[in-house]
C-alpha cells in the first residue's frame, strides 16, 4: 500500500497527490511516469512524476478527472492509501541547452508542468504555451505563473474565453519566427501535437513529443502502448514516452487512444450509478 | 497391488487412465479449470501401469531428471508425502509442472509403455501428489548464514532460486515489477489451465520460509545492480523472463483490436477484464477472433477468446497441426471447445473497417515445400492464394524478444546480440561473478520446468560461491 501524504486541489477537476514511496523518490527523473492501481479492482493508469523528494521519501503526481479511475481517485483523501504504485518508468526527458518552448494542451498540461519545472531548474529559458478548449479547462495556470513571468507564458483557448483565441500554434509560430526558442517540447491531444510539429518543422526547429497511448503494464511486456515512430514500432513505456515528434505517426496514435471509448463510458456510468464493486 | 513372489507386477492390460476433464461445451463458457486432475482411485490405477523400469527412459526425458519410477512406486504404496519428497528433490513446482510441462516431448515421450500402448500419465500423477503439499515433509532449513541475495523476477525461475536459497540459510529478497508474484504463471497462463491459487500457494510457502517480496519494484529503474550491492546484497539472481512481444511486421498491425497475446492475456488473467465493469480494466469481446501462432501462448489466447464469447475462434498457423509447438493436451482441449485450426496460412495485412478497428485479415495460403535445416518441410506461399478472414479481434502470438530491462540492470554482465543474458549453462553465473541469471531471459522463451531447473542450479552455485561449500 502506498499512503497518500497530501492531497492538493488546484481546481474543480485537477488534483495533486503526494504519495509515500521512498525507493521511487530516490530514482525519479523528470519525464518519467508511475503506474497506479488504486485498489484491488482497479486498472493500471500512468501518471507523470510531478515532484519527488528523496530525503522525505515521497513522489507526486498531478491528475485531471476525465473518467472512472480519475473520478474515483479524486475521492481519495490524505491518509488513504493506493493499492499499487510502480515506477519510475520510461526514459527521462532530455533537452539540449538552449531556450525551449514547452507546449501543453488540456490534460497534457499536467505532464508539461513537471517538464517545464525541470528545464527551468537545469538552466533553460522556458516559454510555456498553455492551451485549453475553454477557460475552465485550463490547468495549473497558477503553478506555471510561480515559475515564469508573464512574458514567458502564452495562453490560448479555442473559444477565446481566456488568453488569446485560437490554438497553441499561433504563439509557437511567433516564438519560432523571432528565434526566441531553439527547441520545442509538446504534450496534449493528438491534433495539437501534430500541428505543433508541422509548425516547428516549418522553421526546422527540433520538437519532442511526449506520447500518451493506453498502457497496461508499463514495462515493455504487453505491447499495448506501441506507437509508430520513423516507420518503426516502438513501445512508449520503455522506449519513450518522449519521441522525435516529426517522426510520429499521429493517426495511428489517435486511433489506438480511442480504442476503449465505449468501455470507458460504461465504466464511468457504472461508477456514478454506484453499481461498481469497490468504491474507493 | 498385484505381486508375484513379492515382486510388483505392472498392469499391462489397462489403457491409460483418461484425463478427468470438465465437459467441453460447459467449460468453454467460463474460466473453471478444464482438467480436474486424477482422483485417488484414478492415480492408483494409473500407477499400476508403470513397469518400474530398471533403465527408466522417462527420467532421461525429464529435463530435471525426476526419479519417476520411485515416486510412482510411492504412489502405489499410498505414500503420497514420500512421492512428493522424491519429486521435490529435483523440482520445486510439481503442482505447476504436472499441469503445464509438455510431457509428450519429455518424460511421457520417452516412457517405454508408449512404444506399444500409451505412456504412463506421469504429469497427472505428479500433479496428483503436487496438489497435496501438506503431505510433504517440511524442508530442513539451514541456520541463517548472514548473506543476502536479491532475486529479480518472481516467475518460476526466480521463486525456485529464492526457495532454495532460503533453505540454505540466505536472507532472500525477491523484487517483482508487478503487484503480485508468479510471472507468466499469473499473467500469461489462464486460470482454466493453471489456477492462480496453485501459484499463490507456492508464493505463500516462500513467505513462510522468510523470503521477502518487494512488489511494484522494477529493478534497473528503482535500483541498479550496483546499488543493490551497495545496499548489502552479496549476490543477484536475474530471472526477468522474456517479455517484449515480437511483431508480425505486416501492415495494419497497430489497428485497434489487434493485440499481442501478452496484452490480451494480461488484461484477463492479471487484471480480470472478464469481470469488467466490476473490475476496471476493459477488453474486447470479439465475435470472430483470429490468433496467429501455434504454441501454448496462441492456445491460451484463442481459448480465452472462446470464453469471452467468440462465435468463431481460429488458430492460424504457418505450418501444419503436427508441427505446432503447443502441448498436445492444449490443442486437443481447444478443438474440443470449438476452436478452428487453420493450418498453412501466414498474415499479409490487417484491414480496417469503417470504424477504424480491424475487420478482417488477409492471409497468404501456403503449402509444404522442401525440408529446411530443421528437417521440417518448409511452408512456401501458393501463388495467388490469398484469402480474407473476417475478424473483429486479431491476436499475434508468435513469440517474444528479450526483456529490455536486462540491459538497464547494469553490473558487468554481458548480453548476447539479441539482448539475452549470457550465463554459464551449468551454474547460471554471468560474466559478472556476483550476478547469476536463468530462465527465459537467458534461454529465450522456453518452459516452466527449464526456468525452474535454472533457478535451482543457480541457487546451488550461489551457495557454493558465497559459502565456499
Ligand atoms: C505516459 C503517460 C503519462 C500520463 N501522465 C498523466 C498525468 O500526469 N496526469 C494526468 O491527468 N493524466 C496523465 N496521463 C493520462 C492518464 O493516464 C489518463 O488520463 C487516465 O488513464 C484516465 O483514466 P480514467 O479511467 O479516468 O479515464 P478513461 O475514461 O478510462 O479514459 C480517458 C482517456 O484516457 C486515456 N486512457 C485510459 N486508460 C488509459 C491507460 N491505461 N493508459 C493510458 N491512457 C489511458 C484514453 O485515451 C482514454 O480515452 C498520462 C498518460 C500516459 C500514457
Ligand atoms: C501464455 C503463455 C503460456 C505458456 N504455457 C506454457 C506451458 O504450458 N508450459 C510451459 O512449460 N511453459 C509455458 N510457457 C512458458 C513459460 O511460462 C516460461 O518459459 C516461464 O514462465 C519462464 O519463467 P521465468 O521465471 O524465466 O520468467 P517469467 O515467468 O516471465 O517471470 C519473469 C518475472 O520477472 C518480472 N520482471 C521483469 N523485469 C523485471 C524487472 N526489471 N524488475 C523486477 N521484476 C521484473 C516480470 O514481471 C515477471 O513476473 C508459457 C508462456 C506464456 C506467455
Ligand atoms: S517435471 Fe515435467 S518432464 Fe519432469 S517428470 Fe514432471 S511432468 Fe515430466
Ligand atoms: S519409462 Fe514409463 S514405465 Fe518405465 S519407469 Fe518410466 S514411467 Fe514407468
Ligand atoms: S504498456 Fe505494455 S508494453 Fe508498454
Ligand atoms: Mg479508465
Amino acid at each position: 500500500m502506498y499512503k497518500i501524504l497530501e492531497k492538493t486541489q488546484f481546481s474543480e477537476k485537477v488534483f495533486k497527490f503526494r504519495v509515500e514511496a521512498p525507493a521511487m523518490a530516490k530514482h525519479a527523473h523528470a519525464g518519467q511516469f508511475l503506474m497506479v492501481r488504486a485498489n484491488e479492482c482497479g486498472e493500471r493508469v500512468p501518471f507523470t512524476l510531478a515532484g519527488w523528494n528523496a530525503d522525505e521519501g515521497w513522489v507526486e503526481f498531478i491528475f485531471m478527472v476525465i473518467g472512472k479511475t480519475t473520478e474515483m481517485l479524486s475521492a481519495y483523501e490524505a491518509g488513504d492509501a493506493l493499492r499499487d504504485v510502480t515506477g519510475p518508468l520510461g526514459v527521462p526527458t532530455e533537452m539540449p541547452d538552449g531556450p525551449c518552448a514547452v507546449i501543453g494542451g488540456g490534460v497534457g498540461l499536467a505532464i508539461a508542468f513537471p517538464v517545464a519545472k525541470h528545464l527551468i531548474e537545469t538552466g533553460h529559458e522556458v516559454h510555456a504555451i498553455m492551451g485549453a478548449r475553454t477557460k475552465d479547462l485550463l490547468l495549473l495556470e497558477d503553478q506555471f505563473r510561480e515559475l515564469l513571468d508573464d512574458e514567458h507564458i502564452h495562453i490560448t483557448t479555442d473559444d477565446g474565453s481566456y488568453g488569446e483565441q485560437g490554438v497553441v500554434t499561433a504563439p509557437l509560430e511567433r516564438l519560432l519566427e523571432s528565434k526566441a526558442v531553439t527547441q520545442v517540447f509538446c504534450v496534449g491531444p493528438v491534433p495539437m501535437m501534430k500541428f505543433s510539429t508541422l509548425t516547428a518543422e516549418k522553421y526546422g526547429t527540433p520538437i519532442t513529443a511526449s506520447l500518451n497511448p493506453i498502457m497496461v503494464d508499463g514495462t515493455g511486456m504487453c505491447g499495448c502502448c506501441r506507437v509508430e515512430v520513423d516507420g518503426k514500432t516502438k513501445f512508449a513505456c520503455v522506449d519513450g514516452p518522449d519521441f522525435d515528434a516529426t517522426k510520429v505517426d499521429w493517426d495511428d496514435l489517435r486511433a489506438r487512444q480511442a480504442a476503449y471509448r465505449t468501455e470507458e463510458g460504461q465504466s464511468l456510468k457504472a461508477y456514478e450509478e454506484g453499481s461498481c464493486a469497490c468504491h474507493k | 497391488m498385484p505381486q508375484v513372489n513379492g515382486r510388483f507386477v505392472p498392469d499391462m492390460k489397462s489403457p491409460r487412465t483418461p484425463d478427468n476433464e470438465e465437459p467441453a461445451a460447459e467449460r468453454a463458457c467460463d474460466f473453471r479449470p478444464v482438467d480436474k486432475g486424477f482422483t485417488e482411485e484414478m492415480a492408483l490405477a494409473e500407477a499400476e501401469r508403470c513397469m518400474d523400469c530398471k533403465k527408466p527412459f522417462c527420467v532421461e526425458g525429464c529435463p530435471v531428471n525426476i526419479n519417476i519410477p520411485k515416486f510412482i512406486e510411492q504412489i502405489r504404496e499410498k505414500n503420497y508425502g514420500g512421492a512428493l519428497d522424491t519429486i521435490r528433490e529435483e523440482s520445486m513446482l510439481p503442482a505447476i509442472c504436472g499441469r503445464v510441462c509438455p510431457q509428450e516431448n519429455q518424460c511421457e515421450g520417452k516412457c517405454i509403455r508408449g512404444k506399444k500402448s500409451e505412456p504412463v500419465a506421469i504429469g497427472q500423477l505428479e500433479r496428483f501428489v503436487g496438489d497435496q503439499p501438506e503431505l510433504a515433509s517440511k524442508p530442513a532449513m539451514k541456520p541463517k548464514n548472514g548473506k543476502k541475495v536479491a532475486v529479480v523476477g518472481s516467475g518460476p525461475s526466480g521463486i525456485t532460486c529464492a526457495g532454495e536459497l532460503a533453505r540454505n540459510g540466505f536472507d532472500v529478497t525477491v523484487f517483482e515489477a508487478f503487484f503480485t508474484g508468479g510471472g507468466v504463471l499469473v499473467y500469461g497462463i489462464p486460470e482454466f489451465r493453471l489456477p492462480k491459487a496453485v501459484v499463490k500457494r507456492e508464493i505463500d510457502g516462500l513467505e513462510e520460509m522468510g523470503v521477502k517480496f518487494e512488489y511494484n519494484s522494477v529493478v534497473g529503474n528503482i535500483a541498479t545492480a550496483e546499488e543493490l550491492f551497495d545496499e548489502g546484497f552479496d549476490a543477484l539472481y536475474i530471472a526477468t523472463g522474456a517479455g517484449l512481444p515480437k511483431f508480425l511486421n505486416v501492415p495494419g498491425e497497430n489497428l485497434p483490436n489487434v493485440f499481442f497475446a501478452n496484452e490480451y492475456l494480461t488484461r484477463v488473467n492479471l487484471m480480470k477484464a472478464n469481470k469488467f465493469p466490476e473490475y476496471d480494466t476493459p477488453t474486447k469481446h470479439g465475435k470472430n477472433v483470429v490468433v496467429f501462432g501455434g504454441g501454448n501462448v496462441a492456445m491460451d489466447a484463442v481459448r480465452t477468446a472462446k470464453r469471452l464469447g467468440a462465435e468463431r475462434a481460429i488458430i492460424a498457423y504457418r505450418r501444419t497441426e503436427d508441427e505446432m509447438p503447443a502441448r498436445r493436451a492444449e490443442l486437443h482441449h481447444a478443438k474440443a471447445e470449438g476452436v478452428e485450426v487453420m493450418p498453412l496460412v501466414s498474415p499479409l495485412e490487417f484491414i480496417a473497417g469503417e470504424d477504424g478497428t480491424v475487420c478482417a485479415v488477409k492471409v497468404q495460403k501456403m503449402e509444404l515445400g522442401e525440408p529446411d535445416e530443421s528437417g521440417r518441410r518448409r511452408p512456401v506461399p501458393i501463388e495467388g492464394a490469398i484469402e480474407e478472414i473476417p475478424c473483429d479481434v486479431a491476436i499475434s502470438a508468435i513469440g517474444t524478444n528479450a526483456n529490455p530491462f536486462a540491459s538497464k540492470i547494469g553490473g558487468k554482465m554481458e548480453l548476447n546480440k539479441w539482448g539475452y543474458i549470457i550465463a554459464d549453462e551449468e551454474t547460471g553465473q554471468t560474466t559478472d561473478p556476483r550476478i547469476w541469471a536463468g530462465g527465459d531471459i537467458v534461454t529465450g522463451a522456453a518452459t516452466v520446468i527449464l526456468a525452474m531447473g535454472a533457478g535451482k542450479k543457480a541457487a546451488a552455485s550461489i551457495t557454493k560461491s558465497l559459502l565456499g561449500e
